[in-house]
């Protein structure tokens, strides 16, 4: 018979692990496409609110920042520059907070389910990059609407998305690791989510940060992310060198001590959750 | 003997109870990791000879299960029994990869699929169509597997007209029905089920038990946790008895570890014995020493009683004067301190007692067989002199008191294996009579 033998051993990982993962790849899609489902059930105007957050919010920034703070805007129309922005940085806001609070929302299935726990976070960050795809409906009316024709680097873009799911990867399996073990971290997503945006160019240009705090402030991989989507949507920057190589370097740390984290706390969910 | 599908050897499960955080649920918060911490700082800076102890919490070891080996071979039909908090379920969650044992090793040979808890990851707001592919992907199963028993499943369920309503519009019943036919679809290896039998109604168990028979019949292994006996009992064709996290027996003569567990589970907290502590109803017509429960030929025996076993109630005691007008009585409650009955020795032979000799002697009496229900029941015995007042009565919170326990044997029928409701459960004769056959 060459059924699959299956050792459990105590304090041992399961070498079966990564090829659980494999078995279970549908689970990914299953998650994320209920989760997605389930999201706009019952609510009036349905999937529009992945296109209404965004486009208010960016409507806020273009007057706040742009016309009574009357930052400057590369020379591109403010709202370009916002929402160039605002792509990046609501899928990877969205999906730290869905991703972070995951494994206790779906508490009763890990207590009485075995799968991949590394399939729940994961779903939860692939619901937020569906979000993501769709508020891209935006970015071309506005380019429509000025008239504005992205510049070649466009085609880019893909390399900077799977950037940014990285580091919403990355970010969140820590922070659902955390958040099983100390509840605290419930508390401390919104408010991480709030300084972020903050700190990340998101309703200005990265070119009003004086040169000496530049290095200090690439230290957020957001920045660089975020700077490359300008530079490919609007072409409206020189490539930011500096800070999209430092956050290469953080994202991928960030996902390896991740997982590493996260397969570690992992074999305890059931027992803490 | 047939390869072995699952082995576990040595296992164990220990948890540690910190009793701060056993009022405040059993995840920790950040503010108490930092402030032991700084209690542990603090009480080095204050007492540095001292060594430092392992921690602010205090902390507790409880192992929910502890040196459990066994050996279940391919096609075997394993029921598992015991107490609450025995352990079984901490078992059936280490072998379906849930936790992770302290100790020892399990080694599984085939695909398992476990069943805990009836629809586990359904989601209220999606249809049942919706739910059904979303929870076979939860138990593993491939979707093009999903598609292709998908009407299978459906009919089995019995839920055709409702596949596009939401399952939070199901009754529970349906909701139910709709989650173990998904289960039931997967074709694992070995099958873990943990009493989900207790959900839905008697046509629903029915079928539920036959399917999982039938799992069992292709050669497939069948892990069972249940309270319910006859369904362990008719299922399984072995039986392990797990109490205090310890496995107590393994046998193939199922019926006999389901009556040790019984056994064991009716000794705790109710006694079938009743002693007189010395000095207790003093008086010289009948002072009662004893109140036992006995079996055929009037052995004395402990709980459980098997309701087609003979029952006896025995009331041993010490005569010094003879009173024509002695009678020993019992009323008999129900959990619901319901009584059922009461019943005195003068009912049916007057003067009887009147036989009995200054010394020891035994008063007893049948209690009737299949005529109460299953369940735990109090006997309490009173006696008196008629109208002339009480050596012992029921009203009396020390009145001699013992439990009585039945457990099974309800009917020989196989269409009555359960509890039924209703205060009793006489079995009575019926007769059919044919008044005409129809014209040839």
């Amino acid at each position: 018979m060459d059924q699959p033998v299956l050792v459990i051993e105590a304090g041992k990982g399961e070498r079966q692990y990564w090829r659980d993962i494999l078995r279970y790849r549908e689970l990914f899609y299953f998650l994320a496409w209920r989760d997605v489902l389930v999201r706009y059930k019952q609510t009036v105007i349905g999937i529009a609110w992945a296109l209404v957050r965004p486009f208010l919010t960016m409507v806020v920034f273009t007057v706040v920042f742009g016309k009574l703070a009357k930052l400057p805007s590369e020379g591109v129309p403010y709202p370009l520059l916002t929402f160039a922005a605002l792509l990046p940085w609501q899928f990877f806001s969205n999906a730290l907070t869905e991703s972070s609070g995951s494994l206790i929302t779906n508490a009763n299935m890990i207590t009485k389910i075995y799968f991949p726990r590394l399939v729940i976070p994961t779903s939860a960050v692939v619901v937020s990059f569906i979000d993501f795809l769709i508020s891209f409906v935006i970015f071309v009316g506005l380019m429509v609407w000025y008239r504005f024709i992205p510049p070649a680097t466009v085609f880019f873009l893909p390399v900077f998305a799977f950037l940014s799911f990285g580091a919403a990867m990355g970010a969140g399996l820590w922070l659902a690791a955390l958040t099983v073990k100390y509840r605290d971290f419930r508390y401390i997503v919104p408010f991480i989510v709030q300084f972020g945006l903050y700190v990340s160019p998101v309703g200005f240009s990265s070119s009003i940060v004086p040169g000496k705090y530049q290095l200090l402030y690439s230290l957020n991989p957001m920045v660089g992310i975020i700077d490359c989507f300008r530079w490919s949507m609007l072409g409206s920057i020189a490539f930011p060198f500096t800070s999209f190589s430092l956050a290469v370097v953080i994202v991928a740390l960030m996902n390896v001590t991740g997982i590493i984290y996260f397969r570690k706390t992992e074999r305890a969910f059931a027992d803490i959750i | 003997m047939a390869a072995s599908a699952i082995t576990v050897e040595n296992l164990g499960k220990r948890y540690i109870i910190g009793h701060q955080s056993r009022t405040r649920g059993s995840y920790v918060a950040l503010r108490d990791v930092i402030s032991d911490a700084g209690r542990n700082f603090g009480r080095r800076l204050l007492h540095p000879l001292q060594h430092a102890e392992s921690g602010g919490l205090e902390r507790d070891e409880f192992w929910a299960l502890r040196e459990v080996g066994f050996e279940i071979g391919e096609g075997e039909r394993l029921g598992i029994i015991g107490g609450n908090g025995a352990g079984k379920s901490t078992l059936l969650k280490l072998l379906s990869r849930i936790v992770e044992p302290s100790t020892g090793r399990i080694t599984i040979k085939g695909r398992v699929a476990s069943l805990l808890e009836v629809g586990t990851g359904f989601h209220p707001e999606l249809t049942g169509r919706e739910n059904v592919y979303l929870n076979g992907a939860i138990l593993g199963m491939a979707r093009a597997e999903i598609r292709r028993k998908f009407d299978e499943i459906v009919a089995f369920a019995e839920v055709e007209r409702f596949l596009d309503t939401p399952v939070k519009r199901y009754s529970s019943g349906m909701y139910v029905r709709l989650a173990f036919a998904v289960a039931a679809h997967l074709e694992p290896e070995i099958l873990i089920v943990d009493e989900v039998l207790a959900v839905g109604d008697a046509a629903f168990q029915k079928k539920c038990l036959g399917k999982m028979e039938q799992v069992g019949r292709e050669g497939r292994t069948v892990l069972f946790v249940s309270h319910n006996m006859s369904a362990i009992e008719q299922l399984c064709d072995r039986c392990l008895f797990i109490r205090k996290g310890r496995l107590d027996l393994d046998s193939r003569d199922v019926r006999s570890v389901i009556n040790c567990y019984l056994f064991g589970q009716a000794q705790e907290g109710l006694t079938s014995e009743w002693k007189n502590s010395g000095a207790e109803f003093e008086n010289p017509w009948f002072k009662p020493l004893r109140v036992f429960l006995a079996g055929a030929g009037g052995e004395p025996r402990g709980n459980p009683f098997r309701n087609d076993d003979e029952m006896w109630l025995c009331v041993e005691g010490e005569v010094t004067e003879l009173d024509d007008r002695l009678a020993v009585a019992y009323s008999i409650f129900n959990e619901d301190n319901l009584k059922l009955y009461e019943t005195a020795t003068h009912d049916v032979l007057p003067g009887s007692l009147s036989r009995l000799r200054p010394g020891r002697c035994i008063v007893r009496t049948r209690i009737p067989s299949r005529f109460l229900n299953e369940g735990d029941f109090r006997i309490s015995v009173a006696v008196f002199r008629h109208f002339k007042g009480f050596v012992c009565d029921f009203q009396d919170p020390s009145v001699p008191s013992v439990s009585l326990v039945i457990r099974g044997g309800l009917s020989d029928s196989p269409n009555w294996v359960q509890k039924r409701t209703g205060v009793i459960a006489p079995e009575f004769p019926w007769v059919v009579e044919q008044q005409s056959v129809p014209a040839a």
